[in-house]
């Protein structure tokens, strides 16, 4: 099948070629931090993590949330969805690509990264990470592949996939919970110090994965002959639409504890990101730019005439998808960090080869999708006739 | 071409077998005697639990406190950097309200408000940098020290996002320019590991006492925790003494007398 991703139009090629160029100029820059280390980036020691762990927490919801297609089409047997299951199970694969590549940059000596199997530390929330991570990456690629070639052959795809189907249900949410772990258990860290973390990135995931499901069956139907469905997609975007609400609540809910308790060790951290803190606030208009896009999101998405609107539905969409990720993949980690133990604020902000070689990693997983949806799409026309 | 591949099959097989059966022959192989036996210097000091009191009342001001981190940073290759955000620290100053800011309150006497406070590694009794190390290049010792492999480190920076007391640095880039004169009896580090303050184990281990403590005149006292007749028993039977965060249950191993 892999054959399939080897021809393609002009624009198919010429759109490799850019992420291919992307890719470059991130790699070119990692060369660069290999050789010189993560001093080239904006990290400190204070703030110990940075835009890579970031996009590594935002893009684990991300993968976790094939599970919202899998699971009604297997669980419930909701037909409409066994067309795009392995949409969302693609989505999955390239997610978690980009995940263990953005682990991977974060390592100040990557050549070790095998001293983690080297010298196995079930103690540590890391190595249950690598495990979950690496798991859900074989098991979405074992299951969409397999799906996939039995409706090419018009077969029913083979009795031993079943199980593996059901396990990756538990599995989606298991990584997004152990990834909130990383973080949760770690005593000195108000931010993170919630029991609600896992919850919320759960529902952060669900949101934003989704989401960005709907925009790529939208490209997928403007430029192929393959079309999702509307159904999929209102469906879909109902998903959307109670997940974002329930972020949104979790968030609350969080706001509440930490402001009505007034412990400064969780209170600042909040405070740091909504209004700043002792003069510090770079992230300030990032963070009311994202509630503002998740409440007009979620005016959208539950009002039923916006949400069957599929123009406005883009709109949506995409205020979701930057808005989760501002959440995520900008406030999350370094909202955490500052103010740091000692209560000093030293601000965190991203150097601009940090920021390529992040954009190099996303371009990988873009490439990885567009490969895997270029066989998935073209089989699927095959399969209706189309071609 | 069939029984070609299925003998190299078979031999692959037996290869991946016979490694994965190999540690474990090892293990049943090996006597008593076989062990290597880990050999102990003739003065070395040792204890349960070793810990250290500073005893603030005999700091007066910075410059009291100046020679121990000078020392520190000599012997151990602590390099010096510019840039704030590559600063590596073993043994640093902070003010009351950061070393305690859960202890801070408006009305501090002065003394202490404007007193440096000298903070390093705590060497817990918990530490949660241990517990969250992949690959266990940070470990606690049998004596209560938590140390680093600097050649196991992976550089994933677990281990500072744990600390509650910012103990630990990064080597952002190659420290060994920015080492004023290089200590060939220590080793240096190199780009991309984590490290922090050892207690001085390899001072220790030739029988000698932490430097910060030696240079201290009698401003720290290092002892063993466990041994009731000590020095810094003595001294923490007689004062009242405080540690930071006691709340998060770390037990940390250093104690300060206000």
């Amino acid at each position: 099948m892999l054959e399939k991703a080897l021809t393609g139009s002009k624009r198919y090629y010429g759109w490799i070629a850019a992420l291919l160029a992307v890719i470059g100029v991130g790699f070119a820059c990692y060369l660069w931090q290999l050789s010189f280390g993560l001093g080239i980036t904006g990290m400190s020691r204070d703030v110990s993590w940075g835009f890579y762990i970031a996009q590594f927490t935002f893009l684990v919801g991300v993968a976790a949330s094939a599970v919202m297609v899998v699971l009604p089409y297997y669980l419930h047997n909701y037909k409409a969805f066994g067309r795009i299951t392995i949409l969302g199970e693609f989505l999955a694969v390239a997610s978690v690509t980009m995940c263990i590549l953005f682990i991977f940059v974060d390592l100040g000596q990557p050549m070790r990264v095998f001293n983690v199997l080297l010298h196995p530390t079930p103690n540590s929330v890391l190595f249950w990470d690598m495990i979950v991570l690496n798991v859900y990456l074989l098991l979405n690629i074992v299951i969409a592949w397999k799906v996939l070639e039995a409706e090419r052959n018009n077969v029913a795809p083979p009795g031993w996939l079943k199980p593996f189907i059901y396990i990756s249900i538990p599995w989606a949410v298991s990584i997004h919970t152990v990834t909130a772990y990383l973080y949760c258990g770690l005593p000195g860290r108000g931010f993170w110090l919630t029991a609600i973390l896992a919850p919320r990135f759960l529902s952060s995931a669900f949101a934003a994965g989704p989401a960005l499901l709907i925009l790529l069956c939208m490209i997928v139907r403007k430029f192929t002959r393959f079309d999702p469905g509307k159904e999929q997609i209102q469906s879909i975007a109902k998903i959307v639409a109670y997940a974002i609400c329930v972020n949104v609540f979790f968030f609350l809910c969080e706001v509440f504890v930490v402001f009505y308790s007034r412990i400064p060790e969780h209170m600042d951290h909040l405070t740091y990101l909504f209004v700043g803190l002792h003069g510090h606030g770079v992230l300030v208009p990032w963070m009311w730019a994202s509630m503002i896009l998740m409440v007009v999101s979620i005016i959208l998405l539950v009002n039923p005439v916006t949400r069957k609107n599929e123009t406005v539905l883009i709109v949506a969409c995409i205020a979701v998808f930057v808005g989760t990720w501002i959440d995520k993949g900008l406030g999350m980690i370094s909202g955490g960090f500052v103010p740091n133990p000692l209560h000093h604020v030293n601000e965190y902000v991203p150097t601009v080869p940090e920021v390529l070689i992040a954009l190099g990693i996303w371009a990988i997983g873009f490439l990885v999708l567009t490969v895997l949806y270029k066989i998935g799409v073209t089989i699927k026309e095959e399969i209706a006739g189309l071609t | 071409m069939e029984s070609g591949r299925r003998s190299f099959l078979k031999i692959a097989g037996l290869s991946a077998l016979g490694l994965g059966v190999r540690p474990v022959i090892e293990v049943l192989a090996s006597g008593e005697a076989a062990k290597p036996t880990v050999m102990k210097g003739e003065n070395i000091l040792t204890a349960k639990r070793w810990a250290l009191v500073v005893d603030t009342r005999k700091i007066e001001s910075e410059e009291d406190l100046e020679p121990m981190i000078e020392i520190c940073d000599k012997i151990h290759n602590v390099p010096k950097f510019e840039n704030k955000r590559h600063e590596i620290k073993w043994i640093w100053m902070e003010e009351f309200k950061h070393a305690f800011p859960t202890q801070e309150h408006e009305f501090l006497d002065e003394r202490v408000e404007h007193l440096p406070f000298l903070t390093l590694c705590n060497h817990c009794e918990k530490p949660a940098c241990v517990r969250v190390c992949p690959t266990k290049a940070t470990f606690k010792r049998q004596d209560g020290i938590v140390l680093m492999d600097f050649h196991r480190c992976i550089g994933c920076r677990f281990c500072m996002a744990a600390c509650p007391y910012g103990s630990r640095s990064f080597n952002f880039r190659d420290p060994r320019p920015f080492i004023k004169e290089i200590n060939s009896k220590f080793p240096t580090r190199m780009k991309g590991v984590v490290e922090k303050c050892n207690f001085c184990a390899e001072r220790l281990a030739v029988g000698k006492i932490p430097a910060c403590v030696e240079v201290s005149n009698g401003a720290l006292i290092f002892g063993d925790l466990d041994d009731s007749e000590s020095e810094i028993r003595e001294t923490l039977r007689t004062n009242y003494t405080i540690r930071r965060k006691p709340a998060l249950g770390a037990g940390p191993s250093i104690f300060y007398i206000v």
